[in-house]
């Protein structure tokens, strides 16, 4: 069993769908959503969540900075 | 043991990366997936974590940073067409004891502000530069810059930057090495995670040179993306400059400590 949980939470009305996070997951958590935000655009959102490893990779190449990452350890 | 829920992992105490405070909460006028959002958060990140926010003073270009004074939480003014190292002098000079940097593009560091460059390094003002390298003049409508590419189209270039005719590109940052003026040269990218780590060290380092009150110019260049001038999508436009601008504009430190080590 994994010794870390993370999550992200993306803030979704200034997510620009960019997709710059998505590539930058190790663990492929993160896709685009088929809804589009007030903007229009197609936000990103944890698809897979138990992936999520809460090592900030998103976070840190979100050019808009709207990634918040959380980990826990167990 | 009972499953591990979002909200048991959502919790204050948990979390390991938020924006920073010394960005404001206004949504940046960049296209989605440009450079220059990450290149000012690492900035602004810099500073929280020296504890210079209160002392320092930033120069905003003309580009599509013209706006950085709305995004950056710290004192912050704005200078005319490439004049922001003349501008960052004047303040450096009256307030010595003040954190100096300016932030600009490469139509506004390379091309109309050449000048200003070059000398500015070439007094030695211990200012900060950072120079956000996209190959093109972005805000105008991506119309060819110095730094454009051999062959790369530009809505000024439409077949390709032809050098016979149009010129080579300028490599500012290896030209302002060689001056004696500059301390610290490094040129760095923000598309990747490591990227992001490795610039975010450089521009630690250009600030702490002026802290410490190192004798010169602190200069870190940002090989960026344009993807609404260069006309890709954000992916695409970093994987092409991947593959383009970093042959041409290779990253790493070229001067460190007053010493040439490219
Ligand atoms: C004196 C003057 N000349 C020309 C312009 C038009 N102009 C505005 S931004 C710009 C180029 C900006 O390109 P760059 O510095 O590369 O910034 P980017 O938008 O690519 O980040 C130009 C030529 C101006 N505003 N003022
Ligand atoms: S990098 Fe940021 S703005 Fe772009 S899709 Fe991901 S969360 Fe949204
Ligand atoms: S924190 Fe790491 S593992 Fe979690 S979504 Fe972001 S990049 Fe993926
Ligand atoms: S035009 Fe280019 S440099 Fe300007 S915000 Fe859009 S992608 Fe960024
Ligand atoms: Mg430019």
């Amino acid at each position: 069993m994994a010794k870390v949980k993370g999550a992200i939470v993306v803030d979704v009305q200034k997510c620009k769908g960019c997709g710059v996070c998505i590539p930058a997951c190790p663990t492929s958590v993160i896709n685009l959503a088929n809804e589009v935000n007030g903007k229009g655009y197609h936000y990103a959102f944890m698809e897979k969540p138990d992936e999520c490893i809460g090592c900030s990779n998103c976070a840190i190449v979100c050019p808009d900075g709207v990634i918040t990452v959380y980990k826990l350890k167990l | 043991m009972a499953e591990i829920t979002l909200e048991d992992i959502i919790k204050p105490e948990n979390l390991v990366y938020k924006k920073t405070d010394l960005l404001t909460d206004k949504e940046l006028s960049y296209c989605p997936g440009c450079g220059h959002g990450t290149a000012h958060r690492i900035t602004m990140e810099v500073l929280e974590e020296l504890g210079l926010e209160e002392r320092t003073i930033g120069v905003a270009p003309v580009g599509c940073s013209v706006l950085a004074y709305e995004f950056m939480n710290i004192d912050m003014t704005q200078a005319a067409h490439g004049r922001a190292p003349a501008v960052a002098t004047g303040i450096k000079r009256c307030w010595p004891d003040r954190i100096v940097f300016t932030y600009q593009g490469d139509g506004d560091l390379a091309a109309i502000g050449t000048a200003e460059t070059i000398h500015a390094c070439n007094r030695g003002e211990k200012i900060v530069i950072i120079f956000i390298n996209n190959g093109i003049y972005g805000m105008t409508g991506g119309q060819m810059a110095p730094t454009t590419l051999p062959g790369m189209k530009s809505s000024t270039s439409p077949f390709g930057r032809d050098v016979e005719t149009m010129g080579n590109p300028l490599k500012m940052t290896e030209l302002v090495a060689q001056l004696p003026g500059t301390y610290f040269v490094s040129r760095q990218a923000v598309h990747s995670p490591a990227a992001v780590r490795r610039a975010k060290k450089a521009i630690k380092k250009a600030f702490e040179n002026q802290r410490d009150n190192k004798p010169g110019l602190s200069f870190v260049e940002i090989v960026s993306n344009c993807n609404s001038g260069w006309k890709m999508t954000p992916i695409d436009a970093n994987k092409w400059m991947e593959e383009n601008m970093f042959p041409f504009f290779p990253l790493g430190d070229i001067k460190v400590d007053g010493q040439l080590v490219k």
